[in-house]
């Protein structure tokens, strides 16, 4: 019924005045949604196009010189500390999203296909612990990987091992550790999404025509959960690279990320055009990273099929 | 294989939802512990730490800050939200796509460069970094939850019930209010709900945007550097966490409400 009546909604449009009507209706739409877009236009689009200015300009102390110039664009890509910082965290964004996918993906399999009537609640019981105070997760990590942290006292509990190892904390692994579980619901729903919209006939059409249950997955699951997979790619990877939390809370000195420095120039350092180069870079080299790896998922799913 | 499959996958989920539940079940844990330092053994319980709370007037004035910005920042997302979601879903224009991008984009950009394109905004054209720019920020941040929140509840929803309406006599608000706010309303409570959770977890906005004026997130930041201060710290994460839990489960449930109630107006339709 509601199919039906959504189907048949232009139908209803009293004959004749069908033209204005129908432009009447654009403009409703148009009308509505333009205070929220509005919004994201003053709040959104225009500060990220001053940023991009900014990143042609250059400070001297408090003066602004408006001239434009690539000399921003050369210390950040140049300097071998703030090179540094954007290739470890990109690696660390790759890293992460590709933990997260690989781990997210058996879980949204067992919920659609396993998860019967308790779909829901499962869902549920995987979104609880992100709403938890983003601060105290990652603050959590540091108590459970720390020198005296819950994982050494417990591995020397068991005896296997004799002193507690610093291994653990500070370093790139746990950032990736962190990150892996603070992204672990963006990952996991989008995947989920997908894979409830695969056709459940194809696979039992794959198994009638002589596929195996690998085959099968292989075949017709994973290609056609893809858009699932690219999604929570996307979601996890643009923002982890900027992530500013982890990397000072469990990074240590081998863990900082490119959002301390840019930090560093937005407040102690007050060079706000390298900043703005900084952020423009990373977020431009990131959507480029990812925009690969999409394609590259794509042609794999068009060669499995 | 498929036996294989049919044993190990569930042992793996309930592995998996293990890690997801590792770092939270150890906030209540050290939260009741009678040593300052989070480690097991375990010396004793106590409720000291919790009792400590309401005697930090700075707490306090965080938690204050922390509710008035959430309150505010989750009212206009919601609005600017109920403005979107009905448009996306009830009508076609040009531009949707483009609009839809635009006003969903900020959940794929990193926080932090959201964060500093409106530091210097804002500080450019002079306005003073208070809480309510900090609210400027989170709506921006909400609005993304909100409209997935709203549309969820918009879709399916049944057209000709309006029309009905309509063909009634009543006037396109008249409509509105009786006709169609009833219908959404699980979900936009739901979307208050979602949009104060995040704008009283919301760290790294608050940070740069908040000027002298500490949110929770802050004050909590602040705290983090003194070793001595981490178990009221887990404590106050504890209550935090109660408090989501309560609730993002009102908002689950009114979710499943909603959806009940538009699948069975389409029933009885």
């Amino acid at each position: 019924m509601t199919t039906l009546a959504e189907g048949s909604a232009p139908a209803h449009a009293p004959r004749g005045h069908k033209r204005p009507l129908l432009q009447s209706e654009q403009a409703q739409g148009l009308a509505l949604i333009s205070p929220t877009l509005a919004y994201a236009l003053v709040l959104l689009v225009a500060p990220i196009a001053v940023v991009i200015a900014y990143s042609f300009w250059t400070q001297d102390y408090l003066t602004v010189d408006r001239s434009f110039t690539l000399e921003q664009y050369r210390i950040a890509l140049g300097e071998p500390i703030y090179r540094d910082l954007l290739l470890r965290s990109l690696w660390v964004s790759l890293l992460v999203s590709f933990f997260t996918v690989v781990l997210a993906y058996p879980i949204a399999y067992y919920i659609s296909f396993h998860g019967g009537s308790r779909k829901g609640l499962w869902l549920f019981l995987i979104t609880i612990p992100f709403w938890t105070s983003y601060l105290l997760r990652v603050m959590s990590w540091k108590v459970i990987l720390g020198y005296n942290g819950v994982l050494n006292s417990g591995l020397m509990g068991l005896g296997i091992i004799d002193e507690p190892s610093t291994a653990l904390l500070y370093n790139t692994s746990a950032v990736v550790i962190t990150l892996t579980h603070t992204w672990a619901a963006f990952a996991i729903l989008p995947i989920f999404v997908s894979l409830e919209k695969v056709d459940r006939t194809l696979i039992e059409a794959a198994t009638d025509l002589g596929d195996g249950p690998i085959r099968s997955f292989l075949r017709v699951t994973l290609p056609l959960s893809l858009p699932g997979v690219i999604s929570a790619i996307l979601i996890v990877m643009i923002p982890t690279v900027g992530d500013y939390v982890t990397p000072k809370l469990v990074g240590g000195k081998d863990g900082v990320m490119i959002a301390t420095a840019i930090e560093a120039q937005f407040k102690r350092g007050a060079n706000w055009p390298l900043g703005a180069a900084l952020s423009v870079v990373t977020m431009t080299v990131v959507t480029l990273m990812a925009a690969a790896i999409v394609f590259v998922i794509r042609q794999a799913g068009k060669r499995a099929r | 294989m498929r036996a294989i499959l049919s044993r190990w996958l569930p042992a793996y989920a309930f592995l998996y939802v293990g890690f997801l539940y590792l770092p939270v079940i150890f906030l209540p844990i050290f939260s009741v512990n009678t040593s300052a330092v989070p480690k097991f053994p375990l010396m004793g319980l106590t409720t000291k730490w919790y009792a400590d709370l309401p005697r930090t007037p700075a707490l306090i004035d965080a938690a204050w800050n922390s509710l008035m910005v959430g309150v505010t920042a989750a009212l206009l997302s919601t609005v600017l939200g109920i403005c979107a979601a009905r448009a996306l879903t009830r009508y076609r224009f040009p531009g949707r796509t483009a609009a839809n991008g635009i006003i969903m984009a900020p959940l794929v950009l990193p926080e932090i460069i959201l964060a500093v394109s409106l530091l210097i905004v804002m500080l450019s054209i002079g306005l003073e970094l208070s809480l309510f720019t900090v609210v400027l920020g989170h709506v921006l941040i909400c609005i993304p939850y909100s409209v997935t929140v709203l549309n969820a509840g918009f879709e399916g929803f049944d057209r000709s019930l309006e029309e009905a309406s309509a063909d009634l006599g009543e006037t396109s608000l008249g409509t509105f209010r009786r006709v169609t706010l009833p219908m959404v309303a699980p979900a936009i409570i739901s979307s208050l709900l979602v949009s104060f959770t995040i704008s009283l977890d919301e760290f790294i906005m608050a940070f740069f945007l908040a000027g002298t004026e500490a949110t929770l997130p802050v004050y909590i930041w602040g705290q983090l550097r003194f070793a001595a201060k981490l178990p009221s710290v887990l404590a106050l994460g504890t209550l935090l966490l109660v408090g989501s839990f309560i609730l993002l489960t009102i908002a689950e449930l009114l979710r499943r409400r909603a959806e009940r109630r538009v699948h069975g107006a389409a029933v009885h339709a």
